[in-house]
């Protein structure tokens, strides 16, 4: 398998957020802010590389029985390393993450990964499925924070761009305060930006899919 | 009596005004995943309870007795998951052998429990709100019972959106996320909600 074609499925065809329909919980929750969707999709891809790896590494030496229990485990270690690490070094993540930090344990795209690919594949496939699944994950998620801000709040990259300490800045103001719905920032918006997201991922993979069948015909 | 009004307060806060799915984002996959029919959803919603429970006052008593004691606080996300999954599996095999009727019911449930993040997540958040022992296990059965009630009304409204008419992009899941959303703006209502 081609880096490339891994790069193009984890990105839009076989995308863990939009077409594998996984790791719903984080993708609602915490896409408020720029900085959350991509401090959150980089933890959880740094933590999917290192678990395909080290789980692709142990994958003769598991026995079969305990292997998700075994999973769950290797995939603790790295959470917990990933949270001590965010919490000495970028505090103002951890603090807006809460809770969704110790909670990629039970993010089903890293147990999936585990047990679709890393337990079968060897170590450099299982790095890139890790790379290529983490940086669909991330690129989901930052989609979902740029229309969330834009509509619930009128700013981009609340956290990355504009004054105040890293973190906690403003963002760029596109829309005027008075126009943007409150809306949309509430769990309320999270539901219906995720299920827009998903119905037009599940148009274009449709075109896709059609314009791959008809080029096939025409050959 | 005021030991039972914060009781009471943590109860009408985990079901109502911060329920686990529908404001808190905890559980999704198990929401969407067994919410096509109204008996599975019931079924899984006491399910959850009852892990729920269970799971809080586990982890409360191991994080209060163990690592506190030994100062390994750090470790708290890896021992949860391990208590979690001991604690869901233990309880499979006792209900095999002592209510086989209850089995039968929650059977296939149970193993998709260990990967809930509401479950994790109560456990984390009992720890985060420095919760007393009483206080975890209340939080912990009125989080399932939010969980159940959120499950239950999204399956009924669910069974009815399987044969409408709508965008072809749109059938299947991203409808039932849109409809979730309004369910979800109904629980806002609640927000803010305060007794005492």
């Amino acid at each position: 398998m081609s880096f490339k074609k891994q790069l193009k499925d984890g990105l839009l065809t076989n995308n863990p957020v939009l077409s594998q329909l996984l790791g719903m919980c984080s993708t609602m929750a915490i896409t408020t802010t720029l900085f959350n969707g991509i401090g959150m999709g980089l933890s959880v891809m740094v933590i999917l590389i290192c678990s395909n790896v080290v789980i692709s590494l142990l994958r003769k030496v598991i026995p079969d029985k305990i292997r998700i229990a075994a999973y769950i485990v290797v995939i603790a270690g790295f959470v917990t390393m990933v949270d001590l690490l965010l919490k000495a070094y970028v505090p103002a993540l951890s603090e807006s993450l809460g809770v969704f930090i110790p909670l990629i344990v039970v993010n089903c795209i890293i147990l999936g990964r585990a047990e679709a690919f890393a337990s079968k594949h060897g170590v450099l496939a299982s790095a890139a499925d890790g790379l290529t699944q983490g940086i669909g994950y991330t690129a989901a998620l930052v989609v979902m924070c740029i229309i969330r801000e834009f509509l619930g709040s009128g700013t981009f990259g609340k956290g990355v761009f504009g004054a105040g300490s890293f973190g906690a800045t403003d963002g760029i103001r596109i829309l005027p305060e008075q126009y943007p719905a409150l809306l949309v920032i509430l769990p309320v918006g999270g539901f219906l930006t995720l299920g827009c997201l998903i119905a037009f991922t599940q148009w274009l993979n449709r075109r896709i899919a059609q314009k791959e069948a008809q080029k096939e015909a025409v050959e | 009596m005021s030991t039972f009004i914060t009781l009471f307060t943590i109860s009408l806060n985990a079901i109502l005004a911060e329920n686990f799915i529908l404001v808190k984002f905890l559980g999704i996959c198990p929401f969407m995943g067994v919410s096509k029919k109204t008996d599975t959803a019931l079924g899984m919603g006491v399910a959850v309870i009852f892990v729920m429970a269970l799971a809080s006052a586990a982890t409360w008593a191991v994080n209060e007795f163990l690592l506190i004691r030994l100062g390994l606080e750090y470790m708290q996300t890896v021992v949860f998951i391990l208590v979690i999954a001991a604690l869901v599996q233990f309880v499979e095999m006792f209900l095999q052998k002592a209510l086989p009727a209850l089995y039968q019911a929650l059977g296939i449930y149970l193993p998709l429990i260990t990967t809930n993040c509401a479950v994790l997540g109560v456990a984390l958040l009992n720890i985060q709100n420095g919760y007393t022992f009483i206080e975890s296990v209340v939080y912990g059965v009125t989080g399932g019972i939010g969980f159940t009630l959120a499950i239950v009304l999204f399956s009924s409204v669910r069974e009815r959106l399987e044969d409408c008419d709508c965008p072809k992009a749109f059938r299947g899941f991203p409808l039932a996320l849109i409809a979730a959303g309004l369910l979800a703006l109904s629980f806002m209502g609640f927000s803010g909600f305060k007794v005492f």
